[in-house]
């Protein structure tokens, strides 16, 4: 049972990092975009995104339930040592939930639509940073339990070049599959060209922070190379990342964005792929060589059967809705009254 | 903290409070009998080790200081109440959000039904204005919910270790009942003109359905922490866990049941009263009216079940964690014919009760039904096992007293109704429902403090003591202040947008389109 929840924990992350990525992505657009077309982007986003945007988030709800449910002492320790990060994105995520839905909802316009907006934009910024920041720290061998002062117990346990590379590549890929996103939802050629452009730089900015990561991988003494490209699984993931890549960059101006969309996705299915499965089970490494294991480290059998059977039957509601909402929206323009 | 002591009697019992609190520091005042500082001495708590277990030790205390005739120590605000009250916060920010978002869906949904069946615009309008104030309300819950998720591992990973697998499974089961209703919602708030609309009105329903769901399930939670089950305890390890057993633990029904009314109160009173409001200042009157009535007809019903499911509470109480409730009834001695105690201030140093008036034997017959019958009082427990019976008793007045007062103007609009149709010309009680706006909202906020605070020292009661669970990641004092900073300017954003909302009905709700 416990390999059910564990499939289930890597596919909320994965949805997590796609739909809640291009969520926070079209965030980063409107901070990346000159003045005049910040608007235009704000109003596609809300036209495209508003009806699954609630659900977009819910992932990461499933993902600390399972955590905290299946794997206790990995929720702990993560919420131990990584506290300051966790704080920091929670409160991304408490200005960006409530900025995006008080821009929409605020009755009468006035300056108070600049500050949702900015507030929107910048914290659409810090939290996928954040998460990136928490995801690599979990893997980077720097966080020492047994540190004695506060600094090394919870700061430097988070903070290094090598988290905050991840935290800039996070960032890049979730403004990449919003451009992505948004190029299908477009009205006129004059705004699919201008997301095809951004599409293409996000993209860019994903490949230098990407070249990044494996400079401070290396300066931080994080095996990274080794997980990547010392497996099959690694190399083929990467490989197929890289073709879906090359394959986007032709297809982007014609191609039906559906098919454009699967390769997005594809491309960042591998990338996951790719960095958690040298060290699966392990999920959290120590410092000194020491770990935490998905396999090792659950929780309790009894708990983690009734999770996977929660999660099982909530899945047999969820999808079908899920999918049907997210099919009915792409058919119909959302109204509202 | 200032603290006068007498003795070194005294002196030492506040010592023991403090390492209990685990202070990190404290300092000693030493004053002559002229009330003129003499010196100040600060003392700090080394902390042995963290994790389960957490000695306190003191450096250096002077032995002279029993001499002294007064003795002050202030306290700073340290780690575990920082953690606490930043818990609390969280939890009474929440849960103001999340009663309206169990509540508001079947309001509308009531004014969509009489819309699809009568087709008055009035009906579509009051749905319309409805749903946008819901709207903004989700996503406040949604985002102070996911915090809370959050919060529990980052404010009490000792507690969440061990209780996790445990009560984890109302969480993954509401996890669920969450996503359905987000989905719900997507349909209902985008798909007006779209879809059949029963199926659209449906999705209104579900909505509903499934937030109230939730609560019940994070209740069953919370009524764990309260009344343990569906596991075995022996020297510190959890064996024979049984989720579904935990899950449906002694107290889940009757928090549940006084928590879904609670809801439909607080909320039907707050909707309520801010349409009264306008009714009474003469703005778009119909609109107002018939708002009125659908959210007064929810919270008057719920107003006079709530007393009925209240005693079933304190019943329960009685029976699964006496000490709560004998700090609940300010019980300090044990004895039969106990009287009920209405208002009072306890002083827990001396036992005493000032101010208050009794009604006797009423308490044991409350319990039991038989006014003979014995109550536990505190003296039944160590002092290290007493919650706080100041806050707990004057929380639990506050509730039952609005409780009666919601009652009363639940009965009376009962009897206008019934006397007179046309009651709307009655200002005077549209004018009392205004004033009763608030009240729900306290009623909830002193009810948990009650649960809460009662089950104090204990986070899982009887088991782990809550100081045992805290983080051991020192400085939570100043993510507390950041967390009220940005609760503070969350509500008033919204009480803001809430204001706007009402202000605009006139130009973008009660038209007709
Ligand atoms: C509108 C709100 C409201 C009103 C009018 C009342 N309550 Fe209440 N009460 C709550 C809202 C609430 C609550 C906030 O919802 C609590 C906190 C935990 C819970 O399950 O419900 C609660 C808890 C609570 C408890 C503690 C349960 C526990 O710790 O497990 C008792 C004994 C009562 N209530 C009793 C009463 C009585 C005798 C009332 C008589 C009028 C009453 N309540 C009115
Ligand atoms: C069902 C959901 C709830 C859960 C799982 C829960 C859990 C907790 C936990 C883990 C703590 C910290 C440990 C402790 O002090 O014992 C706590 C404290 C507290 N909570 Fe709750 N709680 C819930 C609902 C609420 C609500 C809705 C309120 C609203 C006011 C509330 C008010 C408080 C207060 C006042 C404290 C501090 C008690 C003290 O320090 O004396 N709780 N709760
Ligand atoms: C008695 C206390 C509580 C009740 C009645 C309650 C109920 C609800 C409801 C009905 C919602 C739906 C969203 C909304 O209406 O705005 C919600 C949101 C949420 N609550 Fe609570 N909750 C309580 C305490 C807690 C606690 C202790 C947790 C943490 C573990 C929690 C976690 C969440 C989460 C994660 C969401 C967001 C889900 C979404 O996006 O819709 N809640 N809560």
């Amino acid at each position: 049972m416990v390999y059910v929840v564990i499939a289930y924990l890597w596919t909320a992350i994965l949805l997590y990092l796609l739909l809640g990525g291009a969520d926070f992505g079209a965030g980063i657009i409107e901070l990346f975009t000159s003045d005049n077309n910040k608007n235009k982007t704000s109003v596609t986003m809300s036209r495209t995104l508003g009806p699954i945007w609630e659900a977009n988030h819910m992932w990461l709800i499933i993902v600390i339930v399972i955590l905290f449910t299946g794997f206790p002492e990995i929720y702990a320790s993560i919420s131990t040592y990584l506290h300051i990060p966790l704080l920091i994105m929670l409160i991304g995520i408490i200005a960006r939930g409530t900025a995006f839905a008080f821009r929409h909802y605020d009755a009468v316009e006035d300056f108070m639509q600049a500050i949702y907006n900015k507030i929107f934009r910048y914290s659409s910024f810090i939290t996928p940073f954040f998460l990136g920041i928490i995801a690599a720290s979990a893997v980077s061998g720097t966080i020492n339990p047994d540190a004695k002062g506060f600094a090394d117990a919870y700061i430097f346990s988070w903070l290094h070049f090598f988290s905050l590379s991840v935290g800039l590549f996070t960032v890049c890929i979730c403004g990449y599959l919003a451009a992505i996103f948004l190029i299908g939802e477009t009205e006129t050629p004059e705004e699919r060209r201008r997301y095809i452009v951004k599409a293409r730089s996000m993209n860019v900015a994903a490949v230098i922070s990407g070249a990044l990561v494996f400079l401070a991988a290396a300066n931080d003494h994080v095996p990274l190379a080794k997980w990547m490209f010392g497996n099959p699984v690694g190399i083929a993931s990467i490989a197929v990342a890289i073709g879906s890549l090359i394959l986007q960059w032709i297809l982007i101006r014609h191609g039906q964005k559906i098919i454009i969309r699967l390769l997005a996705g594809l491309q960042i299915t591998m990338l996951l792929v790719a960095t958690t499965f040298f060290h699966y089970p392990k999920i959290i490494l120590f410092s000194e060589d020491r770990y935490l294991s998905l396999i090792e480290q659950h929780g309790d059998e009894k708990a983690i059967e009734s999770l996977a059977l929660a999660l099982m039957i909530g899945s047999v509601f969820i999808l079908p809705a899920l999918f049907y909402l997210i099919y009915s929206f792409q058919k119909k323009q959302p109204s509202e009254i | 903290m200032r603290t006068g002591c007498e003795t070194s009697y005294e002196f030492s019992a506040y010592l023991n409070r403090f390492f209990e609190s685990r202070a990190s520091s404290f300092s000693i005042d030493f004053i002559d009998c002229n009330q003129n500082l003499i010196k100040t001495v600060q003392f700090h708590i080394c902390k042995l080790s963290f994790g389960n277990s957490i000695y306190p030790s003191i450096h250096s205390l002077p032995s002279t200081f029993a001499t002294l005739k007064n003795i002050y120590l202030h306290l700073e605000m340290n780690d575990f109440i920082a953690a606490r009250s930043q818990m609390a916060l969280s939890l009474a920010f929440h849960i103001i959000f999340s009663c309206i978002g169990m509540v508001m869906p079947f309001f509308m949904a009531v004014s969509h039904f009489y819309y699809l069946k009568t087709g008055k615009p009035v009906f579509r309008n009051i749905t319309r204005a409805w749903s946008k104030g819901v709207a903004i309300f989700f996503a406040t819950g949604a985002v102070s919910g996911t915090v809370l998720s959050f919060e529990l591992g980052l404010l009490w990973p000792v507690f969440m270790k061990n209780a996790g697998p445990i009560f984890g499974l109302p969480f993954s089961l509401e996890g669920t009942a969450f996503f359905i209703e987000a989905i719900a919602l997507g349909f209902y708030l985008y798909g007006w003109g779209k879809f059949n609309k029963w199926f659209h009105w449906f999705t209104g329903v579900v909505v509903g359905i499934s937030g109230l769901i939730s609560g019940i399930l994070v209740v069953a939670a919370n009524a764990w922490m309260n009344s343990p089950a569906g596991f075995d305890f022996a020297g510190g390890k959890y064996f024979n866990i049984d989720p579904v057993k935990a899950m449906f633990n002694d107290a889940w029904f009757s928090q549940a049941l006084h928590m879904c009314l609670a809801a439909f109160a607080a909320t039907g009173f707050a909707v309520a009263g801010v349409h009264a409001l306008m009714v009474v200042k003469r703005k778009n009157i119909e609109f107002h009216t018939k708002a009125f009535r659908i959210a007064a007809l929810f919270a008057c019903v719920a107003a006079i079940l709530q007393p009925l499911s209240g005693d079933h509470s304190a019943k329960d109480v009685a029976n699964r964690q006496p000490a709560k409730l004998a700090a609940m009834e300010a019980v300090f001695e044990t004895g039969t014919h106990v009287p009920l105690l209405i208002g009072g201030i306890p002083d827990e140093k001396t036992g005493q009760v000032k101010y208050g008036f009794e009604l006797p034997g009423m308490l044991s017959f409350m319990i039991s039904g038989n006014s003979n019958s014995e109550v536990k009082g505190l003296d039944q427990f160590p002092v290290t096992d007493r919650p706080p019976v100041l806050i707990t008793h004057l929380a639990f007045q506050i509730m039952v007293g609005l409780g009666m007062l919601m009652v009363l103007v639940s009965i009376l609009y009962f009897f206008v109704l019934w006397k007179n149709r046309n009651f709307e010309k009655n200002l005077w009680l549209l004018k009392l429902f205004a004033f009763a706006t608030p009240l729900g909202f306290m009623a909830v906020e002193a009810g948990w403090t009650v649960t809460e605070v009662g089950r104090q020292p204990w986070i899982l009661h009887g088991i782990l003591r809550t100081k045992d669970a805290v983080t051991p990641m020192p400085g939570i004092q100043y993510t507390f202040y950041l967390f009220t900073l940005i609760y503070i300017s969350l509500a008033m954003v919204v009480i803001l947008l809430l204001y706007r909302q009402i202000k605009m009905v006139p130009v973008k709700y009660d038209v007709n389109i």
